[in-house]
C-alpha cells in the first residue's frame, strides 16, 4: 500500500511538471497581454502586471478586421465541414456496402491522394482559383477542403465495422439504397462524423500557407493568417501581439474545453480504425 | 433474375452518384494539380503566365543549389529529433495517465491545449519566450550565470529551439492516440506478469510495448508526415532576413519562398518534388519496417 501511493506521487510529480511546461507558454501569453510595452521589456520581469492594460485588446482589435477574421475562420469551418462530412459519407457507404465497377480504382484514388503531400497541390489550386475570379473571397478559403480523401477513408472504415444484416434486411423490407444510408447506416457512425468535423474544423483552423497564398486582402483572412499580418504589423510589441493572440486562441479553446469528449474520442479513434 | 439485374443496375446508379463529388473534387483538387505541378517543374514562366518547356533544367539548377542541399538537410533534422523526442514524450505522458490516479481529465486538457491553438498564436508566444534581450528564458538563465543565448538567430540554436516547439506542440495528439492504445491492453495480461514476479520495466517492455506497438507505429508514421511539411514556425519565427534562415528553412519553406514570395513557380514545383520523393522513399521503408516490428494480433 506504502509503495503503491508513493508510486502515486511520482507519477503525479511528473505529469505536473509535464503540464507546466505545457501551461507556462499561455499563462505567459496572458500576462504579457496586459502589461505596458515598457513593463514587458522589464528586468527582472513582473509575474503579475502592475496595472492591467486591457487597452492592448482594444488597441489590436481597432487596428485589424478581428470581427471579419473571426466571421472568415467560422464561415470556413462550416462550410468545409458541411461539404467534406457529407461528400464523404455518402462516398465512404459507397465504397464500403457496393459492388460496383471500377470501386477498386477509384478507391484507388482516394488512397494516392491520401499519401500526397498536400503542398504539391497548391500552386494549380492558387491557378484555379484565380482563373475563376475567387481570389480574396469565402470561396477560395472553403474550396481546396470541400472534399476530403482522409474523409472518406476514415468513414469507410466506420461503415465497414457495422454488421451487414442490418442493411439487408432494411432492403428485403424494400428500402431504397438511399433510404438505407440516410435513416439506417448515417445515424449508426455519428461517432465517425463528428471525428471528420473535428478533424475538418482543427485541420481548416490550423492551416496558414493556403490562406497565406489565396486570401491577401486583410478583409478576407482568417485568424491564422491574419495573425501573420498582425506580427508583421507589431513585429516586436509584444503585448499588443499576445492581445491579439489571445483574442485568437480564445473561441478554439472555449469550444475544446466544451466538447472535450468529443475531441478526445474523435482522434483516438483514428489510431485504431486507419 | 430480372430483378436482381435492375436492382444492380439501381445500386450501380447509387454508387456513382454517391462517389461521384468526392471522385470529382479530388480529381480536380488533387489529381490535376499533382500532374500539372509536375509538368511545372520541367518548364519556365516569363512571368506573364506563359511558361516554356525547358526539360530538366529546374532539376539541375536545383541539383547545384547549395540551398536545397541545406534544406534537406534542415528538415531532416527537425524530421528525426522531433520525431524521436515527441513520440517518446508522448508515449511517456500516455503511459502515466494510464495509472489509476486522480485527475487525468485535467492532465489531458491542459496537455492538449497547445492542439487546439492556432500555430501562428503559438510561434508568437514562443518567439517571445525565446526573445535574446528581455525574454523569459533567458532571464531564467541568467539566474543560473548564463547569458545572451540568441535562441532564434544564433545558427546552432534556431533549428532546435523550433523543434522545441513542434515537439511541444504535438505531445497531446499524440498522447490521446497512444492512450487509447494503452488502455484497449487487458489489465489481466498485468496481473499475470505480476504474478509471475514481474517489475514495471519488464512489465513495460514484455507487454505495453509489444501490445501498442500498431499504434506507435501509426503515430511515427503520421508524425513522420506531419514534419516533413514543417513550415508554420518557421515562417512565422525566423524572419527572411535572419542570418540563421539558412540553416533553419525547409523544403517546405523553400517551395514557399521560390514559388509565392520569387515567384518563381516551375523552381518551386522542382523542390516540392523533391518532397514527394522523400516521403515517398520514407512511405516504403516504413512498410518495410512494419513488418518486422510491429505485432498484430
Amino acid at each position: 500500500m506504502g509503495c503503491s501511493k508513493n508510486k502515486a506521487w511520482v507519477v503525479h510529480c511528473l505529469l505536473i511538471a509535464g503540464a507546466l511546461t505545457m501551461l507556462i507558454p499561455f499563462l505567459w501569453m496572458i500576462i504579457t497581454s496586459l502589461k505596458t510595452l515598457m513593463e514587458s521589456t522589464m528586468i527582472p520581469p513582473t509575474l503579475i502586471p502592475s496595472t492591467c492594460q486591457w487597452s492592448n485588446y482594444a488597441d489590436v482589435w481597432n487596428s485589424l478586421p478581428f470581427a471579419a477574421f473571426y466571421a472568415n475562420t467560422f464561415g470556413m469551418i462550416f462550410f468545409r465541414i458541411l461539404g467534406s462530412v457529407f461528400f464523404s459519407a455518402t462516398a465512404a457507404y459507397a465504397f464500403a456496402r457496393i459492388e460496383f465497377p471500377g470501386r477498386d480504382f477509384l478507391f484507388g484514388i482516394v488512397l494516392v491522394t491520401m499519401m500526397i503531400p498536400g503542398q504539391l497541390f497548391l500552386i494549380p489550386q492558387y491557378d484555379i482559383v484565380a482563373k475563376l475570379g475567387m481570389l480574396n473571397t469565402m470561396f477560395a478559403l472553403v474550396m481546396p477542403g470541400i472534399v476530403s480523401a482522409f474523409g472518406t477513408f476514415l468513414l469507410r472504415q466506420f461503415f465497414l465495422s457495422i454488421p451487414k444484416e442490418l442493411e439487408e434486411a432494411a432492403i428485403l423490407d424494400g428500402c431504397s439504397r438511399w433510404q438505407v444510408f440516410w435513416k439506417i447506416m448515417l445515424p449508426l457512425t455519428r461517432s465517425g462524423l463528428i471525428a471528420l468535423g473535428i478533424f475538418t474544423a482543427l485541420f481548416a483552423w490550423k492551416d496558414l500557407m493556403w490562406p497565406l497564398i489565396a486570401n491577401t486582402s486583410l478583409e478576407e483572412m482568417p485568424l491564422a493568417s491574419g495573425l501573420a499580418s498582425l506580427q508583421g504589423q507589431y513585429s516586436t510589441n509584444f503585448p499588443q501581439l499576445m492581445a491579439g493572440s489571445m483574442i485568437a486562441i480564445w473561441p478554439m479553446l472555449l469550444l475544446f474545453v466544451i466538447f472535450q469528449k468529443h475531441f478526445i474520442e474523435g482522434i483516438s479513434g483514428t489510431g485504431s480504425k486507419s | 433474375m430480372m430483378k436482381i439485374n435492375k436492382r444492380k443496375g439501381k445500386d450501380y446508379a447509387w454508387a456513382y452518384a454517391m462517389v461521384g463529388p468526392t471522385i470529382l473534387g479530388l480529381i480536380i483538387l488533387n489529381i490535376y494539380p499533382l500532374l500539372k505541378s509536375f509538368y511545372l517543374s520541367f518548364t519556365k514562366s516569363n512571368g506573364f503566365g506563359i511558361s516554356k518547356w525547358v526539360g530538366l533544367a529546374n532539376y539541375e539548377r536545383l541539383a547545384a543549389d547549395p540551398a536545397v542541399y541545406q534544406a534537406t538537410l534542415n528538415t531532416m533534422i527537425y524530421t528525426v529529433v522531433s520525431v524521436a523526442a515527441g513520440v517518446f514524450l508522448s508515449l511517456v505522458v500516455a503511459v502515466l495517465l494510464n495509472e489509476k490516479i486522480r485527475g487525468k481529465g485535467i492532465y489531458r486538457t491542459i496537455y492538449f491545449l497547445p492542439v487546439v491553438s492556432a500555430p501562428a498564436a503559438i510561434a508568437m508566444v514562443w518567439r517571445w519566450l525565446y526573445n535574446a534581450d528581455a525574454g523569459l528564458f533567458n532571464y531564467v538563465l541568467s539566474v543560473f550565470g548564463i547569458s545572451g543565448v540568441h535562441w532564434l538567430t544564433d545558427p546552432k540554436t534556431a533549428l532546435m529551439a523550433i523543434v522545441i516547439v513542434g515537439v511541444w506542440s504535438m505531445i497531446g495528439y499524440n498522447m490521446v492516440i497512444l492512450l487509447a492504445g494503452l488502455q484497449e491492453i487487458p489489465r489481466t495480461y498485468y496481473e499475470a506478469a505480476e504474478l509471475d514476479g514481474a517489475g514495471p520495466i519488464r512489465k513495460f517492455f514484455s507487454i505495453t510495448l509489444p501490445m501498442i506497438s500498431p499504434t506507435l507505429f501509426f503515430v511515427v508514421v503520421t508524425t513522420i508526415i506531419g514534419s516533413l511539411q514543417v513550415f508554420d514556425f518557421i515562417f512565422m519565427m525566423i524572419e527572411p532576413s535572419n542570418t540563421a534562415m539558412q540553416y533553419t528553412q525547409s523544403l517546405v519553406y523553400l517551395f514557399y519562398k521560390h514559388s509565392f514570395m520569387m515567384g518563381d513557380r516551375s523552381y518551386g514545383a522542382a523542390i516540392v518534388m523533391v518532397l514527394l520523393v522523400i516521403t515517398l522513399i520514407i512511405t516504403a521503408i516504413q512498410m518495410k519496417l512494419q513488418k518486422k516490428w510491429v505485432h498484430y494480433d
